[in-house]
């Protein structure tokens, strides 16, 4: 059961990219990341990481994608983008370049000095943040996210901070009264999405 | 039959690594800026899926925190881009990343 539910919600994971670049409009291309973004929110499930899929669905699914989708109804849907190359043969080169990297990562998955020996033997590691019976899923990610993790997780609070401010900066632009009105939204926008 | 299959750690390292490969040759091939921005999303998102993988192949509940940290910093990158791609697209009036060809100085 659970490899039938890998293998169609892998392949909706994978679609939804091929989507994502493959797409002419750039709304069409938001809603191809939405599929792909819940697809790895049910292999999440699979993974026993409850909590992750539900974060992954309200703060990607929810808050990025719509502001992706803001900005692009902003900005305006109907530019086609131009297809004249810059840089000579860059597709094919891209191309390329994302088969060979493939084809390595591929390589190195079969590789335990690569995924670790535990991967292999599939003893599980012991340690301070070794699960062990310490309850459902939410309770053992609070648990090390505010023990081992806290000093990053105090980091991230600056981050996201620093983040607003900037956001707030940069969309308002240069300060012009006339252009505030339309500013307004987009700033609120971002620091909707960043907290 | 198929349920007979066991899906280890390696099923999903093969699929983040297809998902990586998606992502990375969408910010090499398309122009637009917005597209190229949720090409580099798929990229952290194959990222996630490999942490959560080890996470449950080795026991460990510090991949999933990890996955955390990397979804506020993807946060926090998408408010300053998508600010950022406001800002330009208010002085050029175009969102093709050969828009920003000024910025060579």
């Amino acid at each position: 059961m659970n490899a039938v539910i890998f293998f169609i919600f892998a392949a909706s994971t994978l679609v939804g990219a091929g989507g994502v670049v493959l797409a002419r409009n750039p709304v069409h291309s938001a809603l191809f990341l939405v599929q792909t973004l819940l697809s790895v929110a049910v292999l999440f499930l699979l993974q026993d990481a409850e909590l992750l899929a539900a974060v992954q669905v309200i703060v990607y699914a929810g808050a990025i994608v719509v502001l992706f989708l803001f900005v692009i109804m902003l900005i305006g849907v109907d530019r086609r983008e131009a297809l004249t190359e810059t840089l000579r043969f860059q597709r094919p080169i891209a191309v390329a370049l994302g088969a060979i990297v493939l084809a390595e990562i591929i390589f190195l998955t079969g590789h335990t000095w690569a995924t670790g020996a535990a991967t292999q033997s599939g003893v599980p590691i012991t340690g301070s943040t070794s699960s062990g019976d310490l309850g459902n899923n939410i309770q053992r990610v609070a648990r090390v996210l505010f023990t081992d993790f806290l000093w990053p997780f105090e980091l991230t609070a600056l981050l996201l901070v620093v983040a607003v401010v900037g956001s707030v900066v940069l969309a308002r632009g240069s300060g012009d009264r006339s252009e505030r009105s339309i500013e307004e939204p987009s700033s609120t926008a971002d620091s909707e999405s960043a907290s | 039959m198929m349920a007979a299959i066991q899906i280890t750690d390696t099923y999903y390292l093969v699929l983040s690594a297809a998902l990586f490969s998606i992502g990375a040759v969408g910010v090499l091939v398309r122009r637009n800026v917005l597209v190229m921005f949720m090409s580099v999303e798929l990229m952290l998102n194959a990222v996630n899926l490999t942490f959560v993988a080890f996470a449950k192949t080795l026991n460990d509940t510090s991949g999933q925190v990890i996955v955390f940290f990397t979804l506020v910093v993807a946060a926090a990158e998408v408010a300053v881009g998508l600010a950022i791609i406001v800002a330009i697209f208010r002085r050029r009036r175009g969102m093709t990343a050969d828009d920003m060809r000024v910025l060579q100085g």
